[in-house]
């Protein structure tokens, strides 16, 4: 048996009700193999935040995931409109969401900076009207 | 506290998850902002929520929430309640609106959980 699981999502343009969904399955996948919840945990957040940036602002994407017994590696890859101002975008509170992704309960500008809260490791790799490559880390000890 | 004394407490409707009220609820959060909730909630938490879409479900899973209450009467539709129930976390609806609701809580002896700066 290989001890590395790859596991890949579609994440869908602009659907609000199943984003979320690739985070909750591998939310389920870690548990059951045995993952300590707090690594679970840090990884579901991380992703789901990923996951709903991909929603709002890159009209969807792919989520690569590797987990091995050392760490967990996401790489959300979209073809949306690119990060303008990375470093401001990592800041609490700033947030280009319209109004109605606010009304939904996103958009308070948490999104990035709760993604590199829960990672152990984050990158970004950004291009103006190419898209936006995010890769995480949650180590497993 | 358990969800059971949650409900008494809120005089609340359990809209579903009947089976689980006997789980136990250590600290609360109420927020109508998920991206707070998944900033800050602590373990074993009750979610008070206005808010009402299947992303406060979504939201609710990672964070291993135990309950959601929705204030105002608010009521899920059967997608949600769907969600909700494939991932045993029961919903309850409370006539009260946030503050009151939080606030009766917090007077039964619930907290919020987190650390807070203070500023003197």
């Amino acid at each position: 048996m290989s001890d590395t699981i790859k596991l890949q999502y579609t994440v869908s343009t602009d659907d609000f009700t199943r984003a979320g969904e690739a985070s909750g399955d591998v939310k389920r996948k870690l548990k059951k193999m045995g993952s300590a919840p707090e690594v679970v945990r840090k990884v579901a957040i991380a992703m789901y935040e990923g996951e709903i940036n991909m929603v709002i602002h890159a009209n969807g994407g792919t989520i690569d995931v590797e987990i091995t017994p050392e760490e967990i590696l996401m790489v959300l890859q979209d073809s949306g409109p690119g990060i303008a101002d990375v470093e401001k975008a990592m800041q609490a509170g700033y947030s280009t969401a319209p109004d109605r992704v606010r009304a939904l309960g996103f958009g308070a500008g948490m999104g990035l900076p709760n993604m590199k809260q829960y990672s152990d490791e984050m990158e970004i790799e950004t291009t103006i009207g190419v898209g936006t490559k995010v890769t995480m880390k949650v180590f497993q000890t | 506290m358990t969800i059971l004394e949650i409900k008494e407490i809120l005089g609340a409707r359990v809209l579903s998850g009947e089976e689980w009220l006997d789980k136990e609820v250590h600290t609360a959060c109420g927020s109508d902002m998920m991206s707070d909730v998944l900033a800050f909630v602590k373990d074993q938490a009750v979610l008070l929520t206005g808010l009402c879409n299947p992303q406060v479900i979504r939201t609710a899973e990672m964070m291993d929430i135990v309950c959601i209450v929705f204030v105002r009467n608010k009521k899920p539709d059967e997608e949600m309640i769907r969600l909700a129930n494939e991932r045993e976390i029961p919903l309850l609806a409370t006539g009260h609106r946030m503050f009151s609701a939080c606030g009766i809580l917090y007077e039964k002896g619930l907290r919020g959980g987190t650390d807070y700066e203070r500023y003197d």
